[in-house]
């Protein structure tokens, strides 16, 4: 929202010793935020002055158009200029720029040759003056509305301030200068003119019949102003003071009908809407689209109505999307004689479901979605009437209006309520004193509160405290640190998610962070299928390119080495650790309840049940070498048996115990991926990627990873530790041939089972596969120890026995012999 | 065997062991002086030739002797061969400062890093860390925080949307239902942050990210005041941003707070925006079952990754979410 100090001062009287900083602070205390000072004039000097287009010679030998024009600046010679600009005839009104002037950018204007010619000035567009964006040609003003030679920037009213505020949604009433102005005022501690004061007793006598107005719905809309005008001459101008205060908002002149009702939205903050009478069969009615229907709007776009669209139609069809905007059919235009003027207080919701439904946010459904003071219906179209008539031939003809405005409630308020909620004793008195300044009708023995009729915001307690609070200034309010609570600690998930990228970072992987989205291709090359594969979509992706939501970390690690890859990097480690999204449930439909009480448990249980579980895992991806090759020599590559520990190393950290097996399983080489099974459940898996996937991403061969559900882990249990046993220990080793698809794992685990209870330790030392045949010898060192005696040479040699046979019996394993 | 003889055999023995200037000389002073034929050994076999008495106070008079001469060997022995272990040490010197470190250098994310910053900080003051998911309940992420449908709010946050619509599912615009989660299955008191993922449809450029991280904190006990709010943020501020820094409150608005705030820092010199905050709108406690008439609350919420570029003067969103690991390492583990 733009405000011009030069009209913020109609209605507040702004000493001189008041800097526009100073009034910048004062908005920005009070909660409006200004975004931008943008001091109009302050770079431009003159003389720029009015001038009349006297001769147009076109000047065709050059690529782009170029004119030399001669111009009458109230000179006794006629001046040239050249000119590159088209948008202009003979006859025209134009501003320019005379030698010696310096517009902004410090671009100073002198004669000079160009194109073949001398140029004496120039004739300026809206954008080289600094007031605005608009380039598309030069500034041209309808007869009547300036004088030939006089100074332009007085004329123009060029110097001022304008603020650029951002205006919050609850203040809807700031979206207007009488709105801006009664906070600069608060703010400022000087008294405020409200400009509606003067219109309560504006009247305008019928002097014929009105068109019909009807709120068919008094849900939709509260009070319908219709008043009705003619004689209006077409060719009437708008006058350039209010052109210019149009312009200084952001927004362009039109005519002087549609001029007038945005001039008086920005004044007052109420939309309006000019029909062409002519072209309304019957009344104007205010309801529901009904059925679904074509409509044009007057941006020249045919929109396809919704039944719920609220729309004004008169007899025979829609004439305006309701408080959005009007139709091409009634358009004002440069014959519309007769105008229908609405001023209606549409309910909030409806507009703000017609601007969204039809992708529109207009001036008009920004204001009325946010809230319009109820009263504004009548005073703004008196206003509009008052500024129509004034300026142009127009009449009125009669006033209609249907519905009544309806105000918010007089809430009771409690003033120590106040000073409770904000932690400073403030007294009634100042309360009160507070709330008058906004508007309020206080009551001070019962503190009954009467919200002044712009604030459909204030209804409760709560919202009264932050107008005390904002007005006496945030700053009034204490820093105190609150009570200390009982103590907390991380919970035993976040400790091993800290302790698990903790170990990570520490043995030289570096964490990242992806977007968690993806898409089919990548989902499908991955090789993810099943309830794997399934996963949930977004509606509105930021691209289509990833519409879908991932259903693992690894796609997203490969992407980020790619990354790392194209900049040079060749060896590293990298890890995330994210939720991912695979869709284990059908979504219910949206669960809604009456939110003034808390739901029951049974909805509060179906709310949470309603949002599908996403798992937490960890990933991680190891390309190129472990290790930089440095003077110490060379470093090997990362290999599977680097993925799988990295995996096992995790679940060793929370203290778990697992068991290992081979795995055919996405995005893994099917040869080269085991699988970590804690309590019967698969949780992680770790190897090398699938050589297809290496190739396709341009990742060093046999790059590999790991992925663990961390979110799928068991708690840690309590440890309860064995004695440490001081008793000499026993060391045995065996060797065993067997078939070579058999896996260390069951072989060892065969071997654990048998060995029985006084078995300490067991480890894999050597592994040798070139025995020929199909067979490898796998060669354990098992430890044994009793706690409260010496093993005997028997008793080891038995148990050491049974291990073996255990072993036999399980893998078909034969004893090797020395 | 007179003790004359014996005192010089002594001393004798102890000027050759201490002349001796290496172990090899020290050999062969001690077989000189101890060896079979040395006068003490000589002596010390003589002495069964001698009469019971005699050998009584000579036998005495050489063992001392030998006590003493094997003293100074030992004494010598040790000088001599720690001055031979000196010499062979220095002899295998390395350069120490050839560079060692071949492992990767792996690190945290900024990201987590801050976010563990910021836990342990509130864990510290009694507030637990609460979490909650990412693909959300429309309910938990608006309604119940006072954003009705069609409601001007709720356009003020891009939001994505999971098909089907009608399941209103979000991604969550912010990590404001996990404090309803917690207001829904604790009793108050309560106290706690949420920091987490959050997700708006932005594009991303140098400031923004659809894809984004904040941390919220919730207050709800019996006497909390907006002091307290102040208290705390203050306290916070000067956590992340040293001592010396400002805090300011602002009048704003969101829906789940009344009276709201923005509030600001002065760091580095300027204002910068921070982050929101208020007092938690009662409308929102009643939903959630909270006594309005025992129960006030404050809440406040900020953006990590502004945070985090505020604080160490990033000044492209591209190096946080990109995963080059030359940024990354930079932030080590967060030490």
């Amino acid at each position: 929202m733009r405000a011009p100090l030069s009209w913020i001062q109609e209605f507040v009287e702004i000493p001189s010793s008041i800097t526009v900083e100073e009034i910048s602070d004062a908005l920005i205390r009070v909660g409006f935020e200004v975004e931008e000072i943008i001091k109009q004039g302050a770079d431009l000097t003159g003389p720029l002055v009015f001038a009349k287009v006297l001769s147009i010679e076109e000047l065709t030998e050059f690529k782009k158009p170029v004119r030399y024009v001669g111009l009458d600046c109230g000179e006794k010679e006629t001046r040239y200029v050249i000119c590159g600009a088209t948008n202009f005839a003979v006859g025209d009104l134009i501003v320019a720029a005379l030698p010696g002037a310096v517009l902004p950018g410090d671009f100073a204007i002198g004669a000079r040759e160009t194109y073949g010619k001398t140029s004496n000035g120039m004739i300026c567009s809206a954008r080289e003056l600094g007031l605005g964006d608009d380039h598309s040609g030069i500034m041209t003003f309808a007869e009547g509305t300036v004088k030939i030679g006089d100074d332009a920037i007085t004329g123009l009213m060029i110097n001022d301030v304008i603020f650029d505020i951002a205006v919050n949604p609850d203040r809807g009433y700031a979206l207007s200068i009488r709105g801006i102005a009664r906070e600069v005022a608060g703010s400022l501690g000087l008294p405020f003119k409200d400009p509606v004061d003067a219109l309560r007793s504006l009247t305008f006598a019928d002097t014929g019949k009105g068109v019909p107005a009807k709120i068919a719905d008094p849900t939709t809309a509260s009070v319908f102003y219709l008043r009705t005008l003619s004689n209006f001459d077409p060719s009437a101008t708008t006058p350039l003071w209010m052109r210019r205060r149009i312009e200084k908002m952001g927004m362009r002149s039109i005519s002087l009908v549609v001029d007038v009702t945005n001039y008086v939205m920005l004044e007052l903050g109420q939309p309006l809407h000019a029909f062409d009478k002519s072209k309304i069969k019957g009344g104007l009615t205010i309801k529901r689209a009904g059925k679904a229907q074509p409509f044009t709007t007057l941006d020249g776009q045919i929109r396809q109505l919704d039944p719920d669209d609220l729309i004004v139609c008169d007899d025979a069809q829609p004439l305006a999307l309701a408080g959005t905007m009007g139709g091409a059919s009634s358009e004002i235009s440069e014959t519309t004689t007769e105008i229908a003027l609405e001023a209606v207080r549409f309910d909030p919701v409806c507009v703000a479901k017609n601007s969204r439904r039809h992708k529109l946010s207009s001036e008009a459904s920004r204001r009325l979605e946010r809230s319009v003071d109820p009263s504004l219906a009548e005073f703004a179209s008196a206003r509009f009437v008052q500024l129509l008539t004034e300026n142009s031939s127009a009449q009125h003809v009669a006033t209609v209006a249907d519905g009544q405005p309806r105000f918010s409630p007089v809430v009771k308020v409690d003033p120590a309520y106040i000073s409770r909620i904000l932690g400073v004793e403030i007294s009634p008195a100042k309360i009160a004193e507070v709330l008058r300044t906004i508007g309020c009708d206080v009551n001070e023995k019962s503190f009954e509160v009467d919200p002044p009729a712009w604030r459909s915001d204030l209804l409760s307690q709560a919202d009264f405290t932050e107008e005390v609070a904002r007005m006496i200034g945030y700053d009034k309010i204490p820093s105190v640190l609150p009570p200390r609570p009982k103590h907390a600690s991380l919970t035993p998930t976040q400790k091993r998610r800290r302790a698990v990228s903790a170990m990570l970072a520490s043995r030289g992987l570096a964490e990242v962070q992806t977007f968690p989205f993806t898409n089919q291709e990548t989902i499908d090359f991955m090789g993810f299928v099943g309830e794997r594969a399934a996963t949930y979509r977004i509606a509105n992706p930021m691209s289509e390119e990833f519409p879908l939501m991932r259903v693992h970390l690894v796609p997203g690690l490969i992407e980020v080495a790619q990354r790392n890859i194209s900049r040079g990097a060749k060896d590293f480690a990298i890890f995330e650790m994210g939720s991912i999204f695979r869709s284990s449930q059908k979504l219910v439909p949206f669960i809604s309840t009456d939110l003034s009480k808390r739901p029951t448990q049974k909805m509060i249980d179906e709310i949470f049940a309603s949002v599908p579980p996403q798992a937490y895992h960890v990933a991680g991806l190891l390309v190129g070498k472990v290790e930089n090759e440095d003077w110490q020599g060379k470093a090997r590559d990362y290999n599977w048996q680097d993925a799988i520990e990295f995996a096992q190393d995790i679940l060793q950290l929370c203290n778990l115990d697992w068991t290992v097996k081979r795995s055919d399983f996405a995005p893994w080489h099917p040869g080269r991926c085991a699988e970590l099974i804690v309590d019967g459940k698969a949780v992680a898996h770790a190897g090398e990627l699938h050589p297809r996937i290496v190739a396709k991403y341009g990742l060093p061969e046999r790059s590999v990873a790991f992925a663990v559900g961390l979110s799928a882990l068991p708690d840690s249990a309590l440890v309860r530790p064995n004695t440490v046993g001081t008793m000499p220990a026993a060391l045995q080793d065996v060797a065993l041939i067997v078939n070579s698809d058999v896996s260390a794992a069951q072989v060892e685990g065969a071997l654990r089972s048998g060995a029985g209870e006084l078995l300490e330790s067991i480890t894999l030392f050597d592994r040798y596969d070139k025995l020929g045949d199909g067979k490898i010898s796998l060669a354990f060192s098992l430890v044994f120890r009793a706690p409260d005696r010496t093993l005997t040479g028997a008793e080891v040699s038995e148990m050491r026995e049974a291990a073996v046979a255990s072993a036999v019996k399980a893998t078909g394993a034969i004893l090797r012999t020395a | 065997m007179n003790p004359a003889d014996i005192a010089s055999w002594i001393s004798d023995a102890q000027k050759a062991f201490s002349a001796a200037n290496d172990l090899e000389a020290l050999k062969v002073a001690r077989l000189a002086h101890t060896g079979d034929k040395a006068p003490i050994s000589l002596a010390s076999r003589a002495l069964g030739s001698l009469s019971p008495d005699e050998k009584a106070s000579a036998g005495k008079l050489i063992g001392d002797a030998k006590a003493e001469i094997a003293k100074a060997l030992a004494v010598a022995t040790e000088k001599l061969e720690a001055e031979r272990d000196a010499k062979v040490l220095l002899e295998e010197v390395v350069d120490i400062t050839l560079p060692v470190l071949r492992r990767h250098r792996g690190g945290l994310h900024p990201i987590t890093i801050i976010k563990n910053e910021i836990s342990d900080f509130f864990i510290e003051q009694g507030y637990a860390v609460e979490e909650g998911p990412e693909l959300e309940s429309g309910w938990l992420n608006f309604d119940a925080l006072n954003i009705p449908a069609d409601h001007p709010a709720r356009t003020m946050q891009d939001t994505f949307f999971i098909e089907p619509i009608e399941s209103g599912v979000v991604l969550r615009t912010q990590t404001s239902p996990v404090q309803i989660r917690s207001m829904l299955t604790q009793e108050p008191p309560i106290y706690m942050i949420c920091p987490g993922r959050t997700f708006r449809a932005d594009e991303l450029d140098a400031t923004h990210s659809p894809v984004f991280h904040q941390v919220e904190g919730l207050v709800i006990d019996k006497g909390i005041t907006m002091a307290h709010l102040k208290g705390t943020l203050d306290n916070f501020a000067r956590h992340m941003f040293g001592p010396d820094v400002v805090t300011r409150l602002r009048p704003s608005f969101f829906p789940f707070t009344e009276p709201s705030a923005e509030v600001d820092i002065f760091f580095n010199g300027r204002w910068i925006e921070w982050g929101g905050c208020g007092m938690v709108n009662p409308k929102v406690l009643t939903t959630c079952g909270i006594d309005t008439d025992i129960y006030t609350g404050f809440a406040f919420g900020m953006g990590l990754e502004r945070t985090l570029m505020v604080r160490h003067g990033i000044t492209d969103m591209h190096d946080i979410v990109e995963g080059d690991l030359r940024f990354t390492r930079q932030f080590g583990v967060g030490l």
